[in-house]
């Protein structure tokens, strides 16, 4: 049995008077990748940016209810918001590297977080670059602008950048939407293979893509946590009618 | 890392659990005619017992193809394998469950007297089983010309089931006390005989698993 990461109990989220989430509840196995599915303004991105506080950066946002993070609430007041994003990060949907080299981008992290030694930079570069399977492809051209490299190898560079703080939790706000089918899957591998290192959370419009690579597939509406269960059966046999009409396509 | 090798793997695991599923498959049409010719019950209820683990591994791999239509959208080729692997199945399941027969048929002939040896019937079973075998061979390797040869022998088997038929009924002609018997055996030959067709179904869906096309092949 795996253990959740995530818990979240009871959350309501409210835009000013708008509520976005309605009483939501739901575990977040560790090792585990899970997606988040519903159509526009369910509610799948800001239930994503309340598991590191991105909610926070919004003005008149108000959350009630409980996430924690390996037992320990996020939202106590003393938490640490810049140490809680180190450890769950995000990518989002266009890929956004920064205006510089392609190595300045993923030691951009650790030098923040106070790393200056060259050897031990040179290390987690190339090995986050391994981790997000772009170093076979940017290997020759590290010290060149990262704004010169595909849509897909971006957003593998984003992924690089994430890796390369050791975050825990990886959340991606739909990061495949802005990519073209053949680099859509190859981010598609990649999730496949750092869920063995990291807990996973996606948000996709794409239904076949959350079905090809979750383990656990969540369906939000309105505001409510509709279904949320093992990929296979929610693809196969889904419990609600509402799930069945949403991934059929009924409705959408 | 290639694109998609989970996917790849997943299929290759389905290629593999089904050649599992055939050689419980072929031990158990050896079984029930080891059985049948050495009057063995208690080999026979060995076949009976054994179905239950090829229907439930059946049904396992079954449950992995309809989640990985469901989950990963195979289209041609990988469409075509998750396919014709349930195709497959259901014909192993089928040889399983004439397999079964057989042996439950033995049951009944344990206590009696063979009024002679069968050696058609065992020609008969050679052939299927090889036709079983040759049919997963042809579908590991997706071997096209070998799937079309080995349904060639299912015309022999064929000709063997009507040459029993005939020569039973003979039998049961001259004296009516070998009717009881020669029903059994005429049965037998008859699930044999359907064996050699549930392979000729394979070698049809390896065609269609490697060239996309329906082929009639007996």
């Amino acid at each position: 049995m795996t253990n959740s990461k995530i818990s979240v109990q009871n959350l309501n989220l409210y835009y000013k008077d708008f509520q976005a989430l309605k009483n939501v509840s739901l575990d977040v196995l560790e090792n585990r990748v899970t997606a988040l599915i519903g159509p526009s303004g369910c509610g799948k991105s800001t239930f994503l940016r309340t598991l590191n506080r991105m909610n926070d950066l919004i003005e008149g946002v108000r959350v009630e209810g409980k996430v924690t993070l390996d037992g320990v609430d996020i939202y106590r007041p003393d938490v640490d918001v810049v140490s809680l994003r180190k450890r769950v990060g995000m990518v989002f949907q266009k890929p956004n590297p920064f205006p510089m080299s392609v190595y300045d981008n993923v030691a951009y992290g650790p030098r923040i977080h106070g790393i200056k030694n060259k050897q031990q930079l040179d290390q987690i570069v190339e090995k986050s670059l391994r981790g997000a399977a772009l170093w076979d492809e940017v290997q020759d051209r590290l010290y060149k602008s990262a704004l010169g490299l595909s849509g897909g190898q971006q957003q593998r560079l984003c992924i690089a950048r994430l890796l390369a703080v050791e975050p825990e939790v990886l959340l991606m706000d739909e990061p495949t939407s802005a990519l073209d089918p053949v680099s859509t899957l190859k981010i598609e591998e990649l999730i496949r293979e750092l869920k063995n290192k990291y807990t996973i959370i996606i948000v996709t419009h794409n239904m076949q893509q959350a079905a090809r690579v979750s383990d656990t597939t969540a369906f939000f509406l309105n505001g409510d946590l509709v279904e949320c269960g093992d990929t296979g059966a929610i693809f196969t046999m889904p419990e609600d009618k509402r799930t069945e009409d949403y991934i059929t396509g009924r409705f959408g | 890392m290639t694109v998609r090798s989970n996917f790849d793997k997943a299929l290759m695991e389905i290629q593999q659990d089904i050649l599992r599923v055939a050689s419980l498959v072929e031990e158990s049409i050896y079984n029930s005619m080891e059985a049948l010719n050495s009057q063995d019950v208690v080999l026979a209820a060995k076949v009976i017992e054994g179905d239950d683990v090829i229907d439930d591994l059946k049904e396992k791999i079954e449950n992995k193809c309809i989640t990985l239509i469901a989950t990963q959208q195979p289209i041609a080729k990988d469409l075509r394998v998750v396919i014709t692997g349930i195709k497959i199945l259901v014909s192993l399941e089928r040889i399983g469950d004439h397999s079964v027969d057989i042996a439950r048929t033995t049951m009944c002939l344990a206590e009696q007297k063979l009024i002679k040896p069968l050696v058609d019937l065992t020609h008969m079973a050679k052939l299927v089983q090889d036709m079983v075998r040759d049919g997963l061979d042809a579908y590991v390797h997706g071997d096209v010309e070998k799937a079309r040869e080995m349904c060639d022998n299912d015309d022999e088997v064929d000709d063997l089931y009507h040459k029993i038929f005939r020569e039973l009924t003979v039998y049961m002609k001259k004296d009516p006390e070998t009717i009881d018997q020669a029903v059994y055996l005429m049965f037998i030959s008859r699930f044999l005989e359907r064996i050699g067709d549930h392979a000729t179904n394979i070698g049809e869906n390896v065609i269609y698993l490697v060239t996309g096309e329906k082929e009639e092949l007996n």
